[in-house]
């Protein structure tokens, strides 16, 4: 867990990656989910979030 | 010695051009190769995608071109995110992809591993299991409905068979409840074929040596297939998957033959409802705005599952 924030802190590609990709899985989640209006509403946004941080962060070094 | 290829290629350009490609260096002749895919690439691919996305801030209509464009902001993806109807078709789709892909995995796995069996008609059974791949999906959508006609339908007839049911007192194309899973069954019946042949190319690269190492240190049939058939599989069953995941998120073809979308919504997916949006209802804006959340949708989900495809293979 130390090394996952050590590698958000330095800016590492594997931690970032790994928290763009959340943040893309938790936004699918909820635009596919039929219990909450409000979590399909936010939805998009969250998967933009994680998408454009993935772009952005796979040019990250290793 | 003799001419080569390159040799005659290099003869039979005319002076003229050979004089002008001499002057150039060998980055520019690759880009000369290069540029009319880019361009095309850029024409087909980038610039609808970029027209797409400034639609889905206006409240364009496709049928009424010469009416005044105005620019909405946001308003398109407020109104589909409030949606319960659009929420609804949401849900139709997360049903359809995970059932599919389920029932596609491990159907086709299985067969896979029964037909990389060596026995005697192997290769006819192989092209009979994948026939239902090579018909256009409309007309498998189209005898499916006949094979699901409750008073005609085989298939009605053969779950009576096994449950002991009256033929015609369930219609699985007519009914809410029977109608989700009628489309499922007809995919699933397709694309079953192209998983098993994808795992069947996977299971065929295994080296029959590290079975025989296996053997040697004494390994069970059932460690043998834990630790050796599915690691070696799974990059090729991940990239199945993939196909089929980004082809049923946007399944259209097939379920507008069987069923229309209906009874009522009930198996109206995503992509159906977007065209009745974008060409019936010629609520163009909106429907752009649509289309850039699947969109995104899908880049991202296919972007994480590429990056954990790339691990497993490194593995």
């Amino acid at each position: 867990m130390t090394e996952f924030f050590n590698g958000l802190l330095r800016l590492r590609r594997g931690p970032w990656e790994m928290l763009a990709s959340i943040l893309i899985a938790i936004g699918v989640v909820m635009l596919m989910q039929p219990y909450v209006l409000w979590a399909f509403s936010h939805s998009f946004t969250v998967t933009l979030a994680g998408t454009v941080l993935f772009l952005i962060v796979s040019h990250f070094p290793e | 010695m003799s001419e080569t290829a390159m040799d005659r290629a290099a003869r039979t350009t005319p002076p003229r051009m050979a004089r002008k490609i001499r002057g150039l260096s060998d980055r520019a002749i690759a880009w000369i190769f290069v540029a009319p895919t880019i361009f095309l690439l850029l024409a087909i691919n980038i610039f609808p995608l970029i027209w797409t996305i400034r639609l889905s801030f206006t409240d364009f209509r496709a049928n009424r071109p010469n009416a005044e464009v105005s620019w909405v902001g946001l308003r398109n993806y407020e109104r589909i995110l409030n949606d319960p109807e659009i929420w609804q078709t949401m849900q139709a789709t997360a049903h359809f992809l995970f059932w599919t892909l389920s029932f596609q995995v491990l159907i086709g796995f299985a067969l896979a591993w029964l037909i990389n069996a060596k026995f005697r008609g192997n290769n006819f059974w192989t092209t009979v299991i994948v026939l239902p791949m090579m018909l256009s999906p409309a007309v498998v959508g189209n005898f499916w409905t006949f094979l699901y006609q409750p008073q005609i339908g085989l298939f009605n007839y053969v779950v009576a068979f096994f449950s002991g049911t009256d033929p015609t007192s369930f219609s699985m194309i007519a009914e809410v409840a029977l109608a989700p899973w009628a489309i499922v069954i007809v995919d699933t019946w397709m694309w079953t074929p192209f998983v098993m042949l994808i795992c069947l190319a996977g299971l065929r690269s295994i080296p029959e040596s590290i079975y025989e190492a296996a053997e040697c240190d004494r390994a069970s049939k059932w460690r043998q297939f834990w630790t050796i058939t599915v690691p070696m599989v799974l990059p090729f069953l991940m990239l199945a998957v993939l196909f089929r995941g980004i082809e049923n998120f946007k399944m259209f073809d097939l379920v507008v033959q069987l069923t229309g979308g209906g009874p009522g919504s009930t198996t109206e997916l995503t992509s159906i409802n977007l065209k009745r949006e974008a060409f019936e209802k010629w609520r163009t804006g909106y429907a752009s705005a649509y289309a850039v959340i699947l969109f995104v949708t899908v880049f991202g989900l296919a972007s994480i599952y590429v990056k954990a495809m790339n691990k497993v293979k490194e593995r």
